[in-house]
């Protein structure tokens, strides 16, 4: 395949003839970074393959690589395959499709151009909320022969969610209906209509080739109709929006605090609206307290003005408190603080949200602990309806309130992306299982205070002369758990100790007898039970409670609920086949019968505590033995 | 007033806000220095990110023991201008058979590198490491994340990676993973060198070109860099004004003819040149994945 006809955009006769002037040009460049999504089979690898073609961005060498590798493993024939160029991964050559993010870089001499390539097939639609959540402009890919396809409005969903304004409607392969201006307007007005329903105004249409060029580098003579800007032409012209951050309030959340000796105190960070000067007031959130810029610090020198996108060090006038995860502020316009919010959430995971377990939150500089309710809703991104929603499961879309366990400095996502925007994090796993935008703050949370009340939980165990504690029994089903917490309660209360004990079958006759055995409901019904236990210690009671409790994030919420050193995490360490051979209640037989579903240690799993307080091995000693055990060790624990 | 960044001002805040970001959620962070450009690059926008304290992690170099000699002394002299610990990692396992590029093929590369860097990690039970690679050198890289988990066994799973949204990273990882970090994953060859330029940010003079002796062998020119150097029959060193476009060893390392003696000569050269970084480095070319591979196994 030739070329000729297409001009290069990359700057070689300036470079070859004045280099200081081109290095002038190059320097001042800006930066555009864009995504490009589509179907399958509508061509972005070509696209983004050509773009690096046209640019002079592919060398020698991996020309005459990938002409080795277009006639192996192409779909061109002994044409060359530029999808080739950008397809990385071995696994993906093989299959033929795009599995992941890839970035690709080229330039013009107007701008740099950072290039997010995402997946087009249903599976992988977190990575392109990923590639477009750094993204300043879209380019919707559409089979000129296909039209809109579901999976074009799944993409401008996701793009308008993400809050990309700029978006190029590229309809390619036209040189597969014969440029055919008819079958392109047809394709503008569904998509018009389309994108009026999700709030996409406006956009850039452009008929294009990937394949054999046209519209790409330069305006093709086979769409006279076409009156438009090329596509690059249009790359390197389309408006930025950078005075949009700068234009904000001032916001920098603290990265770090820089301290290299006494006289020294800086806040490290990345100025992510607005502007500021020294003399300037500043606030710094949550604590709210005041003060004034002093330097604006660089290692280049000190600044007179910071501006939104800097990374720099301010000081400051007055020694205040100010750590990782404040957020300096203008004084006279801060950011919200919060810890109850209307979310949108993009499920990221292949293990469904579970509505009320506890995950880590970040946003800028801040992680909090955060517990997501059931969703209001979720979207359907094909139809944009709303449908019910218990949970989210991967790729899924939904609205759902959050809560935060201390206070949140944020701006509404619509209003800044960097402030408003949020990843959850898996505790056990650490997995990035999701992200969220901020709506908006829920009002309640401002309104509900702690009622202060005069007897304290310490005057209560005082009365009590006892120290509070919970004695949390975790095991499987028949393990014994009952029988061994009922016979602790009994010796404590011979010892004068003030108990309560509270029972998985019982509390679910009661106060959870709205709970199945869902995961989802299974969270719930350990939060309920954490939060009474949690109210009874608080009123010094030594609280005994057995529940099969099988996943180690619901124990852990629980443990982080109770005060320190109170809670104590038994393990009833019996195997499998010794408590199903018990089968005290018959459910073993009943599940494995398949007549009850859900059930733990043969269609649910148990999460072992990997490192419990105590651990009793009911194989190796008796329930009584154990109990007696179970007492000492928490009253030895109890007195150090 | 406002005024637009430029695209190497938005890199290097880009760049700058990564360092801090790991130096404040990682245990124990590194940073690998391998004394290259991209090295040089990383290590001074670690200066500008913490000044005016020095960088909070020392710096690492997984010694070959074959890199060229002007190397050795430029990384003493950045260690010290930076106010950083330099910790330098041989493989002894390498150290006592002798490995070496001439006897040992590819073997050398996977002790001295691949094992070397797991060892040092290990032994300083490293938990974050920064690394100079860029996604433009290389298919593979080009998918990478920014921050890149290991498992316990160093390896690297292209297909289990996490999200990375926003300027959201999620540092957090169980006892024994890692991360490998790279901060200038969105930088090009071009953007570093007129980093470079910009920044008057020393680098190894081998990068300008100068006669030195060379020897052509398996379409490399190589560079006799000591006496090390195994010649074959026949082979006597001729001398050629020559520079290098990538640094690794020296007896592994390809040279390029060249006339270019300052900055931008060399820039200018890059810009009308017709072959990529990597082809003068031996590694990539024995298959298409192969960096694939060795990034699965624990190659940075």
């Amino acid at each position: 395949m030739t070329n000729d006809q297409s001009p290069s955009y990359k700057t070689s006769d300036l470079a070859a003839e004045d280099i200081d002037a081109y290095l002038e040009q190059h320097q001042h460049k800006s930066l555009l970074r864009f995504i490009t999504c589509g179907s399958v089979d509508d061509g972005k690898s070509t696209l983004i393959g050509r773009l690096l073609y046209d640019s002079k961005m592919i060398f020698e060498d991996q020309l005459a690589a990938l002409e080795a590798d277009s006639k192996r493993v192409g779909t061109q024939g002994q044409n060359i395959d530029f999808a080739l160029l950008v397809d990385g991964l071995a696994a993906e050559q093989e299959q033929g499709i795009t599995i992941d993010v890839a970035y690709r870089f080229f330039a013009t001499e107007k701008r740099k151009f950072i290039v997010a390539d995402t997946p087009g097939h249903e599976q992988y639609t977190r990575n392109m909320v990923t590639g477009a959540s750094t993204a300043d402009l879209a380019i919707i890919l559409i089979d000129a022969r296909k039209g809109v396809l579901t999976q074009t409005r799944r993409h401008s969903y996701a793009c308008k969610l993400i809050g990309i304004k700029n978006i190029v409607l590229a309809v390619n392969k036209m040189d597969l209906i014969n440029y055919d201006q008819d079958k392109y307007q047809a394709i503008i007005d569904d998509y018009t209509e389309f994108g009026e329903s999700i709030g996409i105004d406006t956009f850039t249409a452009i008929p294009i080739s990937g394949l054999a060029g046209d519209n790409i580098a330069a305006q093709s003579d086979n769409t006279p109709w076409y009156t438009g800007k090329a596509l690059i032409d249009h790359l390197e012209t389309v408006d930025l929006d950078v005075t949009s951050d700068q234009t904000g309030s001032f916001r920098m959340p603290v990265q770090w605090v820089n301290r290299p000796n006494l006289d020294f105190r800086g806040f490290s960070g990345t100025i992510e609206s607005g502007a500021i000067n020294p003399g300037d007031a500043i606030r710094i959130l949550p604590s709210g307290k005041t003060s004034k810029v002093e330097r604006i610090v660089t290692f280049d020198g000190d600044l007179d003005e910071g501006v939104a996108g800097q990374s720099v060090t301010l000081t400051l006038k007055d020694e205040v408190d100010c750590s990782r995860g404040d957020m300096i502020t203008a004084s006279n316009s801060p950011a919200e603080v919060a810890d109850q919010f209307e979310t949108t959430i993009i499920w990221m995971d292949d293990n469904e949200l579970l509505p009320n377990r506890t995950y880590l939150m970040k946003i800028g500089t801040q992680t909090v602990t955060a517990r997501v309710n059931q969703p209001k809703y979720k979207i359907d991104v094909n139809t944009t309806q709303q449908l019910a929603a218990k949970t989210l499961e991967l790729n899924d879309i939904g609205i759902a309130n959050l809560a935060t366990d201390k206070p949140v400095v944020f701006d509404a996502y619509e209003n800044s992306k960097a402030l408003g925007g949020f990843i959850l994090i898996d505790k056990i796993s650490n997995a990035t299982v999701a992200a969220g935008l901020i709506n908006f703050s829920l009002r309640r949370s401002q309104n509900v205070h702690w009622q202060a009340v005069d007897i304290s939980r310490d005057d209560h165990a005082n009365l009590k002369n006892q120290k509070p504690a919970v004695l949390w029994f975790t095991g499987l089903s028949g393990s014994g758990k009952s029988t061994i917490a009922n016979l602790v309660e009994k010796k404590l209360y011979r010892m004068n100790r003030h108990t309560a004990l509270l029972d998985g079958d019982n509390i679910r006759h009661g106060i959870n007898k709205d709970l199945g055995f869902t995961d989802a409901d299974r969270v719930e019904n350990i939060r309920r039970v954490g939060e009474i236990a949690k109210l009874m210690s608080d009123s010094g009671l030594i609280v005994i409670t057995a529940f099969i409790s099988p996943f180690r994030a619901e124990r852990r919420m629980v443990r982080e609920m109770i005060q320190d050193g109170e809670f104590f995490e038994i393990h009833v360490d019996t195997p499998l086949e010794v408590a199903e051979a018990r089968d005290v209640k018959g459910l073993y037989k009943k599940a494995r019968a398949g007549d009850l579903k859900n059930f733990t240690g043969i269609d649910s799993p148990f999460e072992a505590p990997n490192n419990p307080e105590i651990r009793v091995n009911t194989v190796e000693m008796s329930a009584e033995e154990a109990a007696d055990m179970i007492v000492e060790l928490v009253l030895e624990k109890q007195d150090k | 007033m406002t005024r637009s960044l430029t695209h190497l001002e938005r890199l290097e805040a880009e760049s700058i806000h990564i360092l801090r970001e790991v130096a404040s959620e990682a245990e124990k962070p590194v940073m690998l220095y391998s004394v290259g450009k991209d090295s040089a690059v990383m290590l001074h926008l670690a200066r500008k990110a913490f000044y005016p304290s020095p960088p909070p992690f020392p710096l690492l170099h997984v010694d070959t023991t074959w890199k060229f000699q002007t190397m050795y002394d430029m990384r003493e002299r950045m260690a010290h201008e930076a106010g950083m610990e330099l910790l330098i990692w041989q493989n002894p396992e390498a150290v006592e058979r002798g490995i070496n590029p001439f006897d040992h093929g590819s073997t050398h590369t996977d002790m001295w590198k691949t094992e070397g860097l797991k060892q040092a990690l290990s032994h300083y039970k490293f938990d974050a490491a920064f690394g100079g690679a860029r996604r433009d050198e290389e298919k593979s890289r080009a998918k990478e994340r920014i921050f890149s988990f290991r498992s316990a066994s160093n390896r690297w799973d292209p297909k289990n990676q996490r999200p990375e949204l926003w300027k959201l990273y999620n540092a957090r990882k169980a006892k024994g993973e890692s991360i490998r970090v790279f901060p200038i994953s969105n930088w090009t060859e071009l953007d570093v060198w007129q980093y470079i330029h910009l920044n008057d940010i020393p680098i190894v003079d081998l990068y300008l070109s100068a006669p030195r002796p060379t020897v052509e062998r398996d379409g490399l020119t190589l560079m006799v860099d000591d006496d090390r150097f195994k010649l074959e029959d026949g082979e006597t060193p001729v001398e050629k004004s020559i520079r290098f476009r990538t640094l690794g060893c020296y007896p592994l390392t390809g040279a390029v003819e060249s006339t270019a003696t300052t900055l931008p000569e060399v820039i200018q050269e890059m810009l009308l040149t017709t072959t990529s970084e990597r082809q003068g480095r031996a590694i990539d070319k024995e298959e298409a994945a192969s960096m694939e591979k060795k990034k699965q196994e624990g190659y940075f």
